[in-house]
């Protein structure tokens, strides 16, 4: 269920405000692909692109094309929320509805497209996803108890089996591992480079031994100053990227020397 | 050798002269309310004692009636009947104008609206009720007689239907009016203060705007929803003026809606019978408060134990 992702020169506004500029990349399927770079430079703004969250933010809109498999998310008559069954996210902060239980927590997707489920095929669903997730072993005893009772890594982890539930073709992930302690967000690296297998994985990092870590390519956005849009510096395989960038402002970062 | 070790002495954090006031303060504020609802309690039980222990017949307001009981059930019965059908009517389209206001409208009209429904607020109850006397009874009076006449098989709408529309169903929309206000703003508030992230989460899913409202909206706000409910419920079971205007009661328990012989309240019998009441004839109505008052404890209890029941998924931890 994984696809291919082609941007082409895609510009994102807030009214007035240009806070993206012309970006062009593809992702291909079943690889991790992460995006870096200084706060503020329209990483997370261009990740949200990919499945229309942003425009849940009023007056935000794209100029551009994004294309999942060859069909353009921003075409006339697709429906945002359609857009958004395939293209699944995960927070910078874990939020599992707190007034559902673990297993509800995991089939609330699946729910809203396909109510009527049999339990079995519940059941079935809600341990392969937790699988998948890899935290069935340690909520299978509890599934009736509310999300909100877990460890911040465990909730991650719930929100991932939440949106992998669903079967989505991607999978979008903005700093998932931002809120977690060092042995919670190992736990997800981990489990990003399972996901890998069978789903098109995008991340946004600040934290650039992450990005080296977990993903096969990377690129770098940066922006020129305050009220400029951020544009993409460079992308290419990771490895590339981290030891012998193209571009000065690349190696300026990832070596550390700003931001 | 040694004998345990002496205890440190407790380290207290010091008192400074802030912290203080401000607890002295909160404390004896907190007091105040008990002090107050002991006050009220102790006068409506001793006032009221007497109108159930003293002979029947030496009350001339219990003229036809075998004792205080029987007086009292149609009372207790029309104010629990009127706050209900309030409620039926008010709760939904509070709930339907908090969404609207917080989720659905461009923000420069759901200031405006939020003003007006805090405006119907401050209209006095007597206002209500001579509006619902003169104006409301007579204009809905033609679609009781349409309601009766087509839909006179189900029991509410069954009966004589009255000429004045002055009935219990003209009295509770009055209430409905009149307690829309409180639980639409306080549901307002309650639908805002639900968390942007799970908002979010739910969209990420591919949830429509209700869908999202029923996953995230709803059920975070449900506590409050029951909260705002129950303010209204307080205000429909105690508001006096604008039954006793509207409302022609004859002391009979109906669940007939739309004829001319109609429960009275507790509240509304208080305000109408008190300025002729004598002697023991005082206590009865009293007593008759003091059964208010209970009604009023044991459904905010209810309510309580309704929203602790499932506290671990409130959304608050």
């Amino acid at each position: 269920m994984s696809k291919r992702i082609e941007v082409n020169d895609l510009d994102v506004y807030y009214g007035d405000f240009k806070a993206v500029e012309g970006v062009t990349l593809t992702v291909e399927p079943r690889s991790v692909t992460a995006f870096i770079g200084p706060s503020g430079c329209g990483k997370s703004t261009f990740l949200r692109t990919l499945n229309r969250m942003h425009e849940v933010i009023p007056g935000a809109r794209v100029d551009g094309e994004v294309l999942i498999d060859g069909s353009n998310l921003y075409g006339p008559g697709v429906d945002p929320v359609l857009v958004r069954r395939q293209v699944g996210m995960v927070f910078q902060r874990p939020n599992p509805f707190p007034t559902m239980s673990i297993r509800e927590n995991v089939l609330a997707g699946v729910r809203l497209n396909n109510r009527k489920m049999a339990k079995s095929e519940a059941d079935d669903l809600v341990e392969k996803s937790l699988q998948g997730a890899n935290l069935w072993n340690e909520v299978k005893d509890r599934l009736d108890r509310p999300g909100s009772g877990l460890s911040g890594g465990q909730q991650q982890r719930l929100c991932i089996a939440r949106a992998i539930a669903v079967s989505p073709d991607v999978l979008l992930m903005d700093e998932p591992c931002s809120a977690l302690d060092p042995i919670s967000t190992l736990a997800i690296e981990d489990l990003i480079e399972q996901l890998k297998n069978d789903y098109t994985i995008v991340i946004v990092t600040h934290n650039m031994q992450q990005a080296s870590r977990v993903s096969d390519r990377t690129a770098f956005f940066n922006i020129a100053g305050t009220g400029k849009p951020g544009k993409l510096i460079e992308f290419d395989d990771t490895d590339v990227i981290f030891s012998n960038p193209k571009v000065q402002a690349t190696e300026d970062y990832v070596s550390g020397k700003f931001g | 050798m040694t004998s345990a070790p002496a205890r440190p002495a407790r380290i207290t954090a010091k008192k400074r002269l802030g912290d203080r006031l401000f607890s002295g303060g909160a404390t004896t504020a907190g007091a105040l309310i008990l002090a107050m609802l002991a006050a009220v309690a102790s006068f409506l039980v001793l006032q009221g004692v007497p109108a159930v222990t003293a002979d029947p017949r030496d009350m001339s307001i219990l003229a036809g009636h075998e004792n205080f009981w029987t007086y009292v059930w149609p009372l207790i019965f029309g104010t629990l009947w009127s706050a209900a059908l309030a409620l039926l009517m008010a709760v939904p389209l509070s709930i339907g104008i908090a969404l609207f206001i917080s989720h659905y409208a461009p923000r420069r009209i759901a200031q405006g609206l939020g003003y007006i429904i805090d405006l119907l607020a401050a209209v006095p109850s007597v206002v209500f009720g001579l509006w619902g006397a003169n104006t409301l009874a007579p204009a809905v009076q033609p679609f009781y007689t349409w309601l009766n006449d087509n839909l006179g098989w189900f029991p509410l709408f069954s009966g004589q239907v009255s000429g004045t529309g002055r009935t219990i169903l003209t009295a509770s929309i009055v209430l409905a009016v009149m307690v829309l206000p409180i639980i639409t703003a306080l549901c307002r508030e309650i639908f805002m203060q639900t968390p942007v992230l799970h908002e979010e989460a739910a969209l990420a899913l591919g949830a429509t705007r209700w869908e999202m409202i029923r996953m995230t909206v709803l059920p975070f706000g449900r506590s409050g929803i029951i909260s705002a409910t129950m303010l209204g419920l307080g205000r429909a079971l105690g508001e006096t003026m604008a039954v006793a205007m509207v409302l022609s009661s004859a002391g009979v328990v109906t669940f007939q809606v739309l004829t001319s012989t109609n429960p009275s309240t507790i509240a509304a019998n208080i305000a109408l019978s008190f300025p002729e009441a004598y002697g023991l004839n005082v206590n009865v109505l009293i007593a008759t408060g003091l059964m208010l008052f209970a009604i009023t404890l044991v459904v905010n209890s209810i309510a309580r134990w309704v929203v602790n029941r499932r506290k671990e998924f409130s959304g608050a931890n």
